[in-house]
């Protein structure tokens, strides 16, 4: 038994070792988007973020506009008023207006599309990448980014946030941000509308996990339930077992 | 046999074990009913299929009097016939030639039991689909056609089994088909017709 | 018995009628009620009916995903999404089948275990073992083609460095390659031929193997955890003393473990069903793509062990050798244990301390498979590496020099 248990510590705590074996510890890395999918008001923030600010480069290639108003609460009506695309219907897949070769032509590659950011590499590197973005004088779009070093996306959010500048020791590590030309919104302010947007990346990637845990619940509390009574049968019968 | 012996008949709860029993028997398979569930509503149209099977807009401008166009809904073929008042015309006086004149027996929304099969007499929205056995009648508009006869009235005939319906879709005496050709729910919205809904739904 | 033929003439009709054609009864009262076991089982015998369980539960939702899957290398990716998102509870039978995969490999390695610390593939259950092996072999392959499908980057790459393994081969490797793949790199033809592999063929050997499995067990009946042979102390009814009739002792029992292995299911499905990247690695997340490699690249946890002995060893060939012998020399097991006694419970200091180190060298080239080759994680793997073998090639030797113990007459076991 005690070994069974070593052994399922032992899978257990292999991904955070896996974790912990990854580079450097630059402040940066470690923010987390402290997102909350059970918040419904941010996730409808978050949709109206990313159809103003994302969608005219990012599609979502796999959720339809109609599932995300039945799953945020949004009805057909206000999708077609304040989020569908250009000649879009509520049936159809959020696809970006932007044709791919165009795209390739402005910035040497087609944007990707987003449905399974959140996904593949976290909520919290989508975080901390819309938040890492600083002036540099030597890139195409004026700035870089921490998170993704030589990115080809030239800073959306500029108006929101502002530009910021970086600042790096003489071995070219970052130390710390300054300010730079100032945006619209406050720290504070550009923070949560970063984390809205994650939030709705995030159910993007996932839709289902939206009711998955409530299933999970009943099923779990039924199962033990059925196991309970399971015992008190095999109990019942090992009684004949001397 | 063995120790199992030991113990037997004269401590055992006959009934405790019945009870038990029972319920786990009744757990599981309200367990296993449920688990079902999922696999049995994974073969409902997929919210693709739903898409896909939304309700379809045409644009009517672009069907000239005496055209007919065909479009897809839900993987049918539904004929849209922009009739002229000449083809109109064509509708009622043969009642007695045809099976069902009143469409009391065939499938139609409410708005579209009449003689003329429509909501609006211009134009004739039915599922291309014939009522045998399921093949596309071909579109035979013109009046007293060679080939089915001096009195041909314009209309529908389906080339697999012979069936003959009118240009309200109705189907002529002497012919296998029994029913009229189906009218899908439909509804005129401007100059666009949608098909897929009724005429008072979801009109903001 | 006496219970079986009251009921079935209470039952009248139907089922006599049944049982003139088909021996319903008769098979229940040979295969369960008259199957007597050991009655002193214990928490790591629960592993045999749970593998069988997830056998079949991955044979049912399997069913499932096939109905929307496309294989393709322009479908894959998109139909598992399509499962994942449009499909009615799609997300839950794949989840469900994803977590089977890894579950089944838990469940089997806690079996196999079982046999390691009592000795259940000694004589007289060598075949028993060895058709045991077969059906691990038979599953790594299953979980190997099963695990391409989602033509992720995940996918494809591992599809890629597990191909190009058999390209070690001497002489025959590059053209066995390109005929495993179908084409000039892993492709639209690998993936339809990985398919019907998953879905067909080797399920269909799977379940013949179980059967054979199965069959083997009966012929000499379970072990126990004291190892001794209950047979050979029969009653007067000439029934084994320590035996009780597998039904309904230990499918009652079988049931509860069937409840906790549940609760643990559905645990991980509904709650954590990537299981932090172990279950469903995040770069399978992106689609194929045979112009970058993800940074990362390891195979399921399930399968490191064997890929850090293959990285541990600072040669191609030499490695892809050791990796293959890694896991066949268990076929050797019954014949590189020479110990008299056949459980842990009765064997001396040596076979304890040899079993440990294995243990041990297992879980951390378990760990060591998931992580960078980089530095010390080398030299670690490379020793645990040499324990790993260390515990197979010298037990002809040191099994026979342990200290063991008297083994009891009947088996322990406490009310």
């Amino acid at each position: 038994m005690r070994k069974l248990a070593i052994l399922v510590a032992a899978l257990a705590f292999a991904p955070a070792a896996f974790a912990a074996g990854g580079g450097g510890t630059a402040s940066w890395q470690q923010w987390h988007a402290g997102n909350q999918l059970g918040d419904r008001a941010s996730l409808q923030r978050g949709a109206r973020n990313f159809m103003n600010y994302c969608a005219g480069c990012h599609s979502l290639k796999y959720v339809r506009y109609q599932r995300v108003g039945t799953d945020l609460g949004i009805s057909d009506e206000v999708l077609k008023e304040n989020l569908l695309l250009p000649g879009a219907k509520v049936t159809d897949y959020v696809l970006t207006s932007m044709p791919g070769a165009l795209a390739n032509e402005w910035f040497g590659i087609v944007p990707p599309d987003l449905s399974l950011i959140t996904r593949s590499k976290g909520s919290d590197y989508v975080f901390q990448f819309l938040k890492t973005f600083y002036a540099d004088p030597n890139a195409a779009t004026g700035t870089n980014n921490l998170a993704l070093a030589g990115t080809a996306m030239p800073h959306v959010l500029s108006d929101l946030q502002g530009v910021q500048r970086a600042v790096f020791d003489e071995h070219g590590a970052f130390v710390t941000f300054e300010a730079g030309v100032p945006g619209q919104l406050s720290a504070a302010e550009y923070d949560a509308f970063v984390r809205d947007t994650v939030n709705f990346l995030e159910y993007a990637g996932e839709p289902a996990k939206l009711q998955r845990a409530t299933v999970g619940v009943w099923v779990v509390l039924f199962l033990l339930l059925f196991t309970a009574i399971a015992w008190l049968l095999k109990q019942e019968y090992w009684k004949d077992v001397q | 046999m063995t120790d199992i012996s030991a113990t037997a008949d004269q401590e055992i709860d006959q009934d405790r074990r019945r009870f038990l029993t029972a319920a786990t028997v009744a757990t599981g398979a309200v367990g296993a009913g449920f688990a079902l569930v999922p696999f049995i509503k994974s073969w409902k149209p997929s919210e693709r299929a739903r898409a896909l099977g939304a309700p379809a807009e045409v644009d009517l401008t672009r069907i000239e009097p005496g055209q007919m166009v065909i479009v897809s809904w839900r993987k049918q073929a539904i004929y849209i016939v922009h009739r002229t008042p000449e083809m109109v015309a064509t509708l009622g006086p043969d009642d007695a030639k045809l099976k069902d004149p009143a469409s009391d027996s065939s499938t139609q929304p409410e708005y579209a039991k009449n003689e003329l099969r429509s909501v609006k007499p211009d134009y004739l929205v039915i599922v291309g689909i014939c009522t045998h056995l399921g093949c596309l009648p071909k579109q035979h508009f013109e009046r007293g056609e060679a080939a089915l006869g001096a009195d041909w009235p314009g209309g529908f005939f389906c080339p697999c089994h012979g069936s003959k319906f009118d240009l309200a879709g109705r189907v002529m005496s002497g012919s296998p088909a029994s029913a009229n050709l189906v009218v899908p729910p439909h509804a005129f919205r401007g100059d666009t017709l949608v098909i897929g809904v009724d005429p008072q739904e979801g009109v903001a | 018995m006496a219970n079986v033929t009251t009921t079935a003439a209470g039952k009248g009709g139907f089922r006599v009628w049944l049982n003139k054609r088909l021996p319903v009864d008769e098979f229940m009262q040979s295969q369960l009620v008259g199957y007597y076991a050991p009655k002193n089982f214990n928490v790591w015998y629960f592993f045999g009916s749970l593998a069988l369980l997830v056998f079949v539960m991955q044979i049912f939702t399997g069913i499932f995903l096939t109905m929307h899957f496309k294989p393709g290398e322009l479908t894959a990716f998109d139909s598992v999404e399509y499962i994942m998102r449009e499909v009615e509870w799609g997300w839950l039978i794949r989840y469900m089948h994803s977590t089977g995969a890894s579950m089944f490999f838990i469940v089997v390695y806690l079996h196999m275990y079982r046999a390691l610390l009592y000795g259940s593939y000694k004589a007289p259950r060598e075949l028993l073992w060895l058709v045991g092996m077969c059906i691990y072999l038979a599953l790594m392959a299953e979980a190997f083609f099963g695990y391409v499908l989602p033509w992720g980057n995940m996918s494809y790459w591992g599809a890629q460095v597990i191909v190009n393994l058999f390209g070690t081969i001497p002489a025959i490797g590059p053209g066995l390659v390109e005929w495993i793949r179908g084409d000039y790199g892993i492709a639209d033809a690998t993936l339809g031929r990985f398919f019907a592999l998953h879905v067909i063929a080797l399920p269909f050997a799977l379940a013949l193997l179980i059967v054979l499995h199965l069959v083997a067990l009966r012929q000499n009946g379970s072990n126990n955890p004291d190892g001794i042979e209950i047979k050979a102390n029969l009653g007067a009814d000439g029934k084994p003393i320590d035996g009780i009739p597998f039904h309904p002792y230990y499918t009652l029992k079988d049931l509860v473990g069937v409840g906790l292995f549940l609760i643990a299911f559905a645990i991980i499905v509904f709650f954590v069903p990537t299981f932090g990247g172990l279950f469903i690695e995040a770069p399978n997340f992106e689609p194929a793509n045979a112009l970058s490699t993800p940074a990362h690249i390891a195979p399921v946890w399930y399968f490191t062990p064997f890929y850090a002995i293959l990285r541990a060893v600072p040669d191609q060939q030499l490695g892809a050798l050791l990796m293959g012998l890694s896991v066949v020399v268990f076929l050797f097991l019954p014949w590189l244990d020479r110990s008299p006694v056949k459980s842990t419970r009765y064997r001396g200091w040596i076979w304890k301390l040899a079993l440990s180190v294995f243990t041990i060298s297992f879980l951390a080239l378990m760990v060591l498979g998931l992580l960078p080759a980089e530095g010390t994680y080398v030299t670690l793997a490379r020793i645990f590496t040499a324990l790993y073998f260390g515990f197979f090639l010298l037990m002809p030797f040191y099994t026979r020099i342990d200290p063991v113990k008297p083994v009891p007459v009947r088996v322990t076991y406490h009310a």
